[in-house]
């Protein structure tokens, strides 16, 4: 059955969109992840223009965020404080980053720039996460316990100025890395169409000593209130949210992500973050060969005004 | 002054009693609704060729039809491999030109009329000014300008641009059907439709006639609201994703 897109002006098949979006969320529901950075290459793999998708995208996300963060709130597994601190600076990212979005736009390079920042940010991501999977995997093997890495307690972004106490991860750090991190996360989300969960967890983990009982509810959170805001900031300067796309996607994916939840479950950690490393890479890689293979046509259209 | 007048009105006179030829044309359909299964229309132009006041048909007719929708400025941009990878290098502005343009005849335009003729009534892809802008100047280049080219291959991959010598057919010598493919992908507006009548190669009589594209129901609720009301859109748009994320968990809750 095809559906008329009012904004990205082309039909679909509305079962194709909903089984991206199931496939997508289940996926998102395994890994704890929004899945953006499937799901906009996916649907500007079917022709829906990119920067469509990755406005559309954004509503999609902060959907199955909000299902995941208030599951994570009534679990207690979120940091209040941390979130808000890294809002304070993830807001102003994302408004840089919309603000880029449109300027690179009108200088005809927006598809190389989201081309670039896939290859470059996937790529170092998905192999970061492939070694690190493979050490835990060969650590399992010869039947030592696994542990995440958290040697000392210390690095030197512990030094640093302005020093807060966040209470439910019980950690005492500087505020600058905080908004630091939450800059970087609301820019990327913006210009990639991405949450950037698959980031912040990382980077929660390995700079800010965050505990793993309250990274993922903390980063739900910090997803949830960036890409709600992404999602009303492309409307109103670009108007490129399709809603009627992003509804499609969101019922698809707040479904499939109830199944991915409990395949996730029943698989081991190290083995989970191993798996997503190499999808993540993979996205990577095709996007890299995206860039350096001849195109079919090297000519496109661009609508400047009507 | 008067004077004037009535010798401009003789002259319009003259001019109407000396053709021998009139056309009368008529759209099958003059608002397409562009709805949630839109998937693309074929209007149906019907219309005949009546004869001036004692005047005589002629034996043969033949008819091309220019649809143009409204009109948009574009840029065509050039792909280029830059340190390895492919960079827009290039691009040319095609100002104001129709977001989508159907030429369609009863025969190969080259049969119609000789090339001088069809140049200067527009008929066929490569007569039709589509004008672009080169730095401060307007002009339409050459037919084989290569942005020019790649600007009608694009337009016609999706569709939009069509160009059809069998389109047009003579149900008898003097009443004729043509078909007008509005594609699923075709913008929003007004189309004005240009008849063009010919016999042994030159215009005998032409007109015009139009129709309208509208979204109609929830499309053109979504895209007049996303366009004019863009913060309460996306205020709205938020809300939903809110809404449908809340009835998720909730519906799926299993502590």
């Amino acid at each position: 059955m095809q559906i008329y897109l009012p904004i990205a002006d082309l039909p679909v098949n509305i079962f194709l969109i909903f089984g991206m979006g199931l496939a997508v969320g289940f996926i998102s529901g395994m890994f704890g992840i929004g899945g953006g950075f499937l799901m906009t290459p996916l649907l500007i793999f079917i022709g829906v223009p990119p920067a469509v998708s990755v406005a559309s995208v954004s509503a999609h996300i902060a959907a199955s965020s909000f299902t995941g963060a208030l599951t994570y709130w009534r679990r207690r597994a979120v940091d209040v404080s941390l979130a808000l601190m890294l809002l304070s600076a993830g807001i102003i990212g994302t408004a840089t980053g919309v603000w880029l979005f449109t300027l690179l736009r009108a200088l005809d390079q927006l598809d190389l720039v989201i081309g670039i920042s896939y290859v470059v940010l996937l790529t170092t991501v998905g192999m970061l996460m492939i070694n690190e999977g493979l050490r835990a995997e060969l650590r399992a093997r010869r039947g030592m316990r696994s542990s995440l890495r958290r040697p000392g307690s210390h690095n030197w972004l512990h030094g640093l100025p302005l020093k807060m106490r966040f209470k439910r991860s019980k950690i005492y750090v500087s505020a600058i890395p905080v908004w630091g991190i939450g800059f970087i996360i609301g820019f990327v989300g913006a210009i990639m169409g991405i949450g950037g969960g698959f980031l912040l967890v990382p980077m929660l983990i390995y700079f800010l000593r965050v505990p793993t009982a309250t990274v993922i509810g903390t980063s739900m959170v910090l997803t949830l209130i960036t890409m709600a805001s992404a999602t009303v900031l492309h409307a109103v300067t670009n108007h490129l949210v399709d809603a009627i796309l992003a509804l499609v996607l969101m019922v698809g994916g707040v479904i499939g992500a109830q199944f991915g939840v409990h395949t996730g479950q029943k698989m081991r950690p190290e083995r989970l973050r191993l798996m997503l490393g190499l999808l993540v890479f993979a996205v990577g890689a095709r996007f890299a060969y995206e860039l350096v293979a001849t195109p079919d046509d090297l000519y496109s259209l661009r609508l400047v005004r009507q | 002054m008067i004077a004037r007048a009535a010798l401009v009105l003789a002259l319009t006179f003259a001019a109407a009693a000396a053709k021998a030829e009139r056309l009368v044309v008529s759209l099958s359909n003059e608002r397409v609704a562009v709805t949630s299964n839109f998937v693309g229309e074929n209007l149906v132009l019907f219309g005949t060729v009546q004869a001036g006041p004692g005047k005589e048909l002629a034996d043969s007719y033949d008819l091309v039809v220019t649809v143009a929708g409204p009109r948009e400025t574009l840029r065509t941009r050039r792909k280029q491999r830059v340190l390895g990878i492919f960079v827009n290098v290039d691009s040319r502005e095609f100002v104001r030109v129709p977001s989508y343009l159907a030429i369609i005849g009863n025969r190969p335009f080259g049969q119609i009329a000789g090339p001088e003729i069809l140049r200067r009534q527009q008929v066929g892809m490569d007569n039709f000014i589509l004008t672009q802008r080169v730095g401060a100047d307007f002009a339409d280049t050459v037919s084989d300008d290569p942005f020019r080219k790649a600007f009608v291959r694009l337009k016609q991959q999706h569709n939009l641009y069509i160009q059809s010598a069998a389109a047009v057919t003579f149900l008898t010598p003097s009443v004729f059907r043509g078909s007008v493919p509005v594609p699923a992908n075709a913008p929003t507006g007004l189309y004005g439709v240009d008849v063009k009548l010919f016999a042994k190669g030159t215009v005998v009589a032409q007109t015009t006639t139009s129709f309208t594209v509208t979204k109609a129901g929830v499309e053109q609720y979504v895209a007049e609201a996303a366009q004019d009301n863009s913060l309460l859109y996306g205020l709205a748009t938020m809300s939903m994703a809110l809404a449908v994320g809340w009835l998720a968990s909730v519906a799926f809750r299993r502590d």
